[in-house]
C-alpha cells in the first residue's frame, strides 16, 4: 500500500535466538485510521509497538513509520511518533502539567511553546483541574490519561497505545475510548494492542489478529465475524430443561452446541441464519422446551479469534487480567539477547 | 490538533537542555521528598559521630603527628571521600525505578538525547552530594574537626572528593541499568561501597592491615582518594611514607577520569538497549 502510514513487511523477532516473538508479520496502516492489534498474551503485540517505537531493533525484514525505516533513522521515527505503554509511565512526584511538559521540552519544544501545548492536551483530555496536583493523588484511570497527554504534546503523526484500557474499570475504560476516537478526529493516526475484543471492534476501523507473531486474520470487524460465517443462535432455557435442550439440536446447524455457563447460555453455529432459528425452535417445541430467551447474532470476535486460531483469545474464565505475564516475561529477554 | 513536527534545536544545544530538563525533574524530587533527603543526610552524620566517639580512643595513638591528636581530623577526609562515593546510589535506584515504571521507555521512545536521561541523574547526585559534604564538614567541625592547611586547602579536597564522587556515578548508573529492581539496587550499590571503604585508609591507616590485603589497600581508588582530600586538609604529614599530597591529588583524578571513560560509555550503550 503506497499510502500507508505505518508499514510492516515481513517484521522477525527473535528473543534469546529461540523465542520468535514476530515471525514473518507484515501490515499496512492508513493515515488517519485506528488500527487494532488483537491478540492473546506472548502473541507479539508488544513486540511490534517496541519495533515500531524504536525501542527494539528488529532482526529481519523491514517496518517504517510515516515512511522512515526505524532501524536506519530511529531519531526521526521518534519526533512523529507518541508512545503510551502498559504502565502509566509518569512521574508520582511531579505535577500532571509538570510531567506533560517535561515530556514537551523533551520534544524538543522551547519552554513556553512546551507549556502552552501542554494545558493545551490537559484541557482536552479533561485534567485541567487536577494539572497542578502531584500524580501520586492520581487515580488509575487519570495516570492512564496523563500517560496519553504526554504522549501527545509533541503531537505525533502516529501514536502507538499498548494496551491502553488494562487494568482499568469499566468507566474509566470508556472514558478512554470516548478520547481515542476524539483523537482520530484530529487526524493522528492510532495504533493500538488490545487483550479485549469488544475494544478492538469499538475503536477500530481495521483488526490484525495476531497469534504467534504471525497475522491469522486482517480487515474490519464486519469482515473478521463474516470469516467464522452466518450468525450464532444463543438460547437460554430453565435449569431443568439443559440436558433436554443439548438432546433436542444435536444434529442442528451442522455443529454441536455450547455451553456457555459464565453467561447461563446455550450457544449454537447457526450458518443459515433464520431457517438454522426456525428449524432449532421447532426441535425445542417437539421436547416440549420453551426457551426463556432466543437470540441471532453475528459473531463475536472471540467466535472469530477461535475460528481463526483453533483456540480461543481468552482462556474462559479467566476474567480481564491485565498483567501480560508472557509479554512480561518478554520484556527481559531483549536486554539479555543484546547484551 | 495539527501533525506538525516540533521545531529542532541544533545539537549541542539540544542535548543541553535534555541534560537540564532531567536533572531539573529529579532535583524537584529532592525538594517534593525532602524526607529521602534528610534520610539519606543523617547516614554521614551518624557515621562521623559513631567512628569518631566509638573507635576514636583506641585510633588516636596510631595516628600520625599531622592528625593533631584528634581522630575526627584523619576521619572526616576519609569519609568525605567514602560519601562522595556513595553519593552516585541515587542515579542507581533513581534508574532502576525509572526502568520498572516503564519511564525508562517513554525516554527511549523520545526524540531526545539518549546519554541526558543518565548525564542528569549523576549531574542531580552531584549536586545533592555538595550539599552532603558540606553538611559533613559542618558537623565535623562542631566535634572538633580543624583543617591545618586553612580554607583553601579545605575547599580544594571537597573538590577532589566531588570529582572522584562524580566518576563513580557513572558506575552507579550501570548498576541500576543491570540490576533493574529498585531494592536489589541498594544492595548492589552497598556491595561497591563498604567493601571498597573499609579495606582503604578511610578509617584506619593501611600499615595495620594484614600483608596479603596491604597491596590492594593501599593502591585502590578510594584509598587515593581519601589520601588526596587527607593531605589536602592535614599536610604532607598526615600521608604514608613515599605519598605526596600533589601526586595523590593528581592520581585521584586520573581514577575520576579513567572511570569515567570507562563506566559512562558502558553504561549509555545499556541505556541505548534497555528495554524495560
Amino acid at each position: 500500500m503506497d499510502d500507508a502510514i505505518v508499514e510492516v513487511e515481513r517484521l522477525v523477532k527473535v528473543f534469546k535466538g529461540k523465542v520468535r516473538a514476530l515471525d514473518g508479520l507484515s501490515l499496512a496502516v492508513k493515515p488517519g485510521s485506528v488500527y487494532g492489534l488483537l491478540g492473546p498474551n506472548g502473541a507479539g503485540k508488544t513486540t511490534l509497538i517496541r519495533i515500531l517505537s524504536t525501542l527494539l531493533p528488529p532482526d529481519g525484514g523491514t517496518a517504517r513509520v510515516t515512511g522512515v525505516d526505524v532501524r536506519t533513522d530511529p531519531a526521526r521515527v521518534r519526533a512523529r511518533i507518541g508512545l503510551a505503554g502498559q504502565s502509566a509511565a509518569v512521574d508520582e512526584v511531579l505535577t500532571g502539567r509538570e510531567n506533560v511538559e517535561l515530556v514537551g521540552r523533551l520534544y524538543g519544544l522551547p519552554r513556553r511553546q512546551a507549556r502552552q501545548h501542554a494545558s493545551q492536551v490537559l484541557e482536552r483530555i479533561r485534567l485541567a483541574d487536577a494539572a497542578d496536583r502531584q500524580v501520586r493523588t492520581y487515580s488509575g484511570g487519570m495516570r492512564r490519561r496523563l500517560d496519553l497527554a504526554a504522549s501527545l504534546v509533541g503531537r505525533p503523526r502516529v501514536l502507538f497505545l499498548d494496551e491502553p484500557t488494562a487494568g482499568l474499570d469499566p468507566a474509566s475504560r470508556r472514558d478512554l475510548w470516548t478520547l481515542i476516537g476524539w483523537l482520530v478526529d484530529t487526524g493522528t493516526t492510532v495504533l493500538l494492542t488490545t487483550q479485549y475484543l469488544e475494544e478492538a471492534d469499538r475503536l477500530a476501523d481495521r483488526i490484525a489478529v495476531i497469534d504467534h507473531g504471525r497475522l491469522v486474520g486482517e480487515g474490519t470487524g464486519d469482515q473478521l465475524k463474516d470469516r467464522v460465517g452466518g450468525a450464532v443462535l444463543e438460547l437460554t432455557v430453565p435449569e431443568s430443561d439443559r440436558v433436554r435442550t443439548f438432546q433436542a439440536l444435536r444434529g442442528v446447524g451442522g455443529q454441536a452446541p455450547t455451553d456457555d455457563q459464565d453467561h447461563g447460555r446455550i450457544v449454537l453455529p447457526a450458518p443459515d441464519g433464520a431457517r438454522t432459528l426456525t428449524e432449532a425452535l421447532r426441535r425445542l417445541d417437539t421436547a416440549d422446551v420453551t426457551p426463556e430467551d432466543v437470540t441471532l447474532r453475528k459473531p463475536t470476535l472471540d467466535e472469530v479469534f477461535l475460528a481463526l486460531t483453533g483456540h480461543l483469545a481468552t482462556p474462559t474464565g479467566s476474567g480481564h487480567d491485565p498483567v501480560d505475564a508472557a509479554d512480561r516475561h518478554g520484556q527481559q529477554q531483549p536486554e539479555g539477547a543484546a547484551r | 490538533m495539527s501533525a506538525t513536527t516540533p521545531a529542532v534545536q541544533a545539537w549541542p544545544a539540544r542535548a543541553v537542555s535534555d541534560v537540564a530538563v532531567i536533572t531539573r525533574r529529579n532535583l524537584l524530587h529532592f525538594l517534593r521528598l525532602p524526607e529521602v533527603l534528610v534520610l539519606s543526610a543523617s547516614m554521614p552524620v551518624i557515621f562521623i559521630l559513631m567512628f569518631t566517639y566509638v573507635f576514636g580512643g583506641a585510633i588516636t595513638g596510631a595516628l600520625p603527628p599531622a592528625a593533631a591528636g584528634r581522630y575526627v581530623n584523619w576521619l572526616l577526609p576519609g569519609l568525605l571521600a567514602q560519601f562522595a562515593l556513595f553519593g552516585g546510589a541515587g542515579t542507581a535506584s533513581g534508574l532502576a525505578e525509572d526502568l520498572t515504571r516503564g519511564v525508562v521507555d517513554r525516554f527511549r521512545s523520545l526524540p531526545m538525547t539518549g546519554a541526558a536521561v543518565l548525564a542528569g541523574r549523576t549531574l542531580s547526585d552531584l549536586v545533592r552530594s555538595t550539599l552532603t559534604l558540606t553538611l559533613m564538614v559542618a558537623v565535623g567541625f562542631g566535634i572538633g574537626f580543624r583543617s591545618q592547611t586553612g580554607f583553601g586547602g579545605l575547599l580544594a579536597a571537597l573538590a577532589v572528593g566531588l570529582v572522584f564522587g562524580y566518576a563513580w556515578s557513572w558506575v552507579m548508573a550501570l548498576l541500576g541499568l543491570l540490576v533493574r529492581s529498585a531494592e536489589a539496587v541498594q544492595a548492589a550499590v552497598y556491595l561497591v561501597v563498604f567493601p571498597l571503604a573499609f579495606t582503604s585508609s578511610v578509617f584506619v591507616p593501611t600499615q595495620t592491615m594484614p600483608a596479603w590485603l596491604q597491596p590492594f589497600a593501599t593502591n585502590q581508588p578510594v584509598t587515593v582518594a581519601t589520601n588526596a582530600l587527607r593531605g589536602l586538609v592535614l599536610g604532607q604529614g598526615a600521608l604514608p611514607p613515599g605519598r605526596t599530597v600533589a601526586g595523590q591529588v593528581v592520581l585521584a583524578l586520573m581514577w575520576a577520569i579513567a572511570v569515567t571513560a570507562v563506566f559512562a560509555p558502558l553504561a549509555v550503550r545499556t541505556y541505548r538497549r534497555t528495554v524495560s
